[in-house]
């Protein structure tokens, strides 16, 4: 899409903050009567984490810009070798993006990409 | 945590602005940290992207939740239509409603106005929801609307602020560092997942929405989020069910 004019801005005020906020201020006003065991909501919370997966999905596999020319093995490669820290530590946020990061780092300046 | 500001008897427009600033106080930890290096990621993303600077500020105030704004940068990319924008990001910001449910009746006392709770509702995402979660106990109940208010605005301020920033030096940074804080949103996103999930039906979710994203990207990239995120969503939550009624049958 074109980033010029008025549109961008109507897209993400209705696409984004519309549709954030609406269930922000339903939870404000109905939040007593949400059942935390409920079928649907089981649903929503599954629904909510693969679509920021499908995300992730597309981020590691498909980058724009900077990533885009770097070699597809080494980015899966950094993901696995960041999760194997991750758990590895004790499920440490910190230690699983900073040991993803660091061999994302290593092999771009070792394949010169 | 230091030494409570004192209660109601003196000043309560004192107490309520030393509170506020005792949650301010709570930028300095390291989930703050943690969300300031993603937005750094988020800022070089927008940046490679070609999204103008002042779109991507805007957004980091308007809307706040992350993975909301990666999916709206998502679809914004891949030219998705307003509707399938809006479904996809309201998909995934579902899940503000419960959050939200349980912070208000943590925080609320009963002479607190609703409007200021739908005002302040737009501050909760993951970072600042955990973070209060965590702290409040720690704060007397009428303090904890302006201990909220005090860490939740400071947040979003900063990463706005930060945004604009980081967007203009990410231009100067050689690829390799760019390449880097780019991955920076992706890994952050898994590993928040994995330590947010209170349901086994997170994590399966989470396997099937990286399979499922990676074959509608392929097949169907102009609705591949919202697709890979009620396909994949789906199937996990109907296996993660049918896996617990039989484990409750046989137990």
């Amino acid at each position: 899409m074109s980033y010029d004019g008025l549109w961008p801005y109507v897209f993400i005020v209705v696409a984004g903050w519309l549709a954030t906020d609406i269930w922000r201020w339903l939870g404000v006003l109905f939040g007593n009567r949400i059942d935390e065991r409920s079928e649907l909501l089981q649903w929503v919370r599954a629904v909510a984490t693969a679509l920021v997966a499908a995300v992730i999905a597309r981020l590691i596999l498909f980058p724009t810009g900077a990533l885009a020319g770097s070699p597809f093995a080494l980015r899966i490669a950094a993901v696995l070798f960041g999760a194997a820290c991750f758990f590895a530590a004790g499920r440490r946020q910190i230690v699983g993006i900073g040991a993803s990061v660091a061999f994302l780092a290593a092999g771009l300046a070792l394949t010169g990409t | 945590m230091t030494a409570a500001p004192q209660t109601v008897s003196s000043s309560p427009l004192r107490v309520q602005a030393r509170w506020f600033v005792f949650g301010m106080r709570g930028i300095f930890s390291l989930p703050s940290l943690i969300l300031a290096l993603s937005f750094v990621g988020f800022a070089a993303f927008t940046a490679e992207a070609g999204i103008p600077v002042e779109q991507a500020i805007f957004m980091t105030g308007i809307v706040w939740a992350l993975p909301a704004k990666v999916i709206l940068v998502g679809s914004m990319l891949s030219g998705a239509h307003l509707v399938t924008a809006f479904l996809a990001v309201t998909l995934s910001s579902v899940r503000m409603m419960p959050m939200v449910a349980s912070l208000v009746p943590e925080i609320r006392t009963r002479r607190t106005p609703t409007w200021l709770l739908l005002l302040l509702s737009h501050f909760v995402a993951i970072t600042a929801w955990v973070f209060a979660m965590e702290r409040i106990q720690a704060v007397p109940r009428e303090g904890r609307v302006a201990f909220f208010a005090g860490f939740g605005i400071t947040l979003t301020m900063t990463n706005v602020v930060l945004v604009g920033l980081a967007y203009g030096a990410v231009e100067e940074f050689p690829p390799l560092v760019s390449g880097c804080l780019f991955f920076l949103t992706p890994v952050y996103f898994l590993t928040s997942i994995w330590l947010s999930a209170r349901h086994r039906v997170v994590y399966w979710a989470l396997g099937a929405g990286l399979v499922f994203g990676g074959i509608f990207a392929v097949v169907a990239p102009q609705y591949d989020i919202l697709l890979a995120g009620v396909v994949g969503g789906t199937l996990a939550w109907w296996a993660e069910r049918a896996f617990r009624l039989r484990k409750a049958g046989a137990a």
